[in-house]
């Protein structure tokens, strides 16, 4: 069987994570093709509903990246997600779905090499865990 | 308003097991402002909902609709089409609305996916507590605007009791012993006269002991 590959949703901020993968590209830094990025122009614009929907919709793992604390161009965006974060993780435990799956990172648009890092750790991360098992394709059939 | 808290998760999801196809129903009033059973609540739920059934290979689903409120026929009426298609009804308004959608829709279960606490306020956000326990014949009027009926463990009417101590209740240390809530507060009215009253044991049958209660107006009836 071939190696198990995660599926991973990125939220990222346009001021700083998404900048900084941009910056991880422009470096030529590698790092694993699992994730798919979702732009947004501030994690505050996280709800705890966008990141069940990966979930539902077959993500093995997501996290949201935003500014370092202190330093959102909204002021308390990042901190508000840190919160929703915390409330998905609850939400998925009730499912039983590891806390770990979702994850929240702080970093600068500057920092392309702590995006790859991030990226990296996650998939690492979810790797080891294996699937999440919430995609009905992978389902076996009941009989 | 009334405050209700949803049911956990895994007796939710006993009481829909043996169901492929379910209404989720809200209520956009009370328990949209306590956050448990508005818009949002219904779409977390739902989407709670459809992971756990996922996981366990039988899928789920869900028709997601939240009526202004639940506990009028005009509102949830407006839901009747899409009703026809569901197998059951899981409702996350207070017990109220479940029993006004258990009554109109009489050929479809309605399950209840809340626990109706209390009416009350949020004395900070996100944080609810008991006010008024319906008691039918309200006493605020000589205890200051502080109910001892529904924040006094033992509805005492001529308290406090021997367990308050240091303003605190004797059966959760936090919480305020009502009685010297009442105290101070008439105490700042200059009403402390109010307590030389010895008050009568009071008529329950304004409360639950008589039964369903009925109120009327009659200038409206049509
Ligand atoms: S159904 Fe219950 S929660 Fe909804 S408006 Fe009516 S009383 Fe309030
Ligand atoms: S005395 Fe009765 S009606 Fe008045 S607030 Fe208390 S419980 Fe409600």
């Amino acid at each position: 069987m071939s190696e198990f590959e995660p599926k991973i949703v990125a939220y990222c901020c346009d001021f700083c994570a998404f900048a900084a993968a941009d910056l991880a590209g422009a470096m030529r830094l590698q790092y694993p093709p699992n994730v798919r990025i979702i732009r947004l122009p501030c994690t505050g614009k996280v709800d705890a509903i966008h990141l069940m929907k990966a979930f539902e919709q077959g993500a093995d793992g997501v996290f949201v990246a935003g500014c370092l604390e202190g330093q959102c161009h909204y002021l308390e965006g990042n901190l508000r997600a840190r919160k929703r974060v915390a409330y998905a993780k609850r939400l998925l435990a009730e499912v039983q779905i590891e806390p770990e799956r979702i994850d929240m990172f702080n970093l600068s648009s500057a920092m392309g090499g702590r995006f790859a890092e991030i990226v990296k750790e996650m998939t690492q991360r979810i790797k080891e865990m294996g699937p999440a098992n919430t995609d009905r394709r992978q389902q076996p059939v009941e009989s | 308003m009334i405050v209700a808290d949803r049911k956990p998760l895994e007796e939710i999801l006993d009481s829909i097991k043996d169901y492929k196809k379910i209404m989720l129903m809200g209520c956009g009033g009370c328990v949209t402002i306590c956050f448990s059973g508005g818009v949002k609540a219904v779409e977390l739920l739902a989407s709670q909902i459809k992971i756990a059934r996922k996981k366990q290979g039988k899928p789920i689903e869900i028709i997601e609709c939240t009526p202004e409120r639940q506990c009028e026929f005009e509102f949830i009426d407006a839901f009747k089409k899409d009703l026809e298609s569901a197998e059951a009804v899981l409702s996350i308004a207070c017990g109220v609305g479940v029993q006004t959608m258990s009554e109109r829709h009489e050929d479809t279960i309605t399950i209840p996916g809340q626990n109706t606490k209390f009416m009350g306020y949020p004395v900070e956000h996100a944080l609810w507590e008991e006010r008024c326990a319906g008691c039918g014949n309200c006493v605020l009027e000589w205890t200051g605007g502080i109910c001892p009926i529904a924040r006094c463990a033992k509805k005492l009417l001529n308290g406090p009791c021997g367990g308050s101590s240091n303003g605190v209740c004797e059966v959760d240390k936090d919480t305020d012993c009502v009685w010297q809530l009442i105290y101070d507060r008439l105490k700042k009215l200059n009403k402390l006269e109010n307590l030389m009253v010895v008050r009568q044991p009071k008529d329950w049958r304004t409360s639950t002991d008589a039964g369903q209660r009925r109120v009327k107006f009659e200038e409206a009836m049509l």
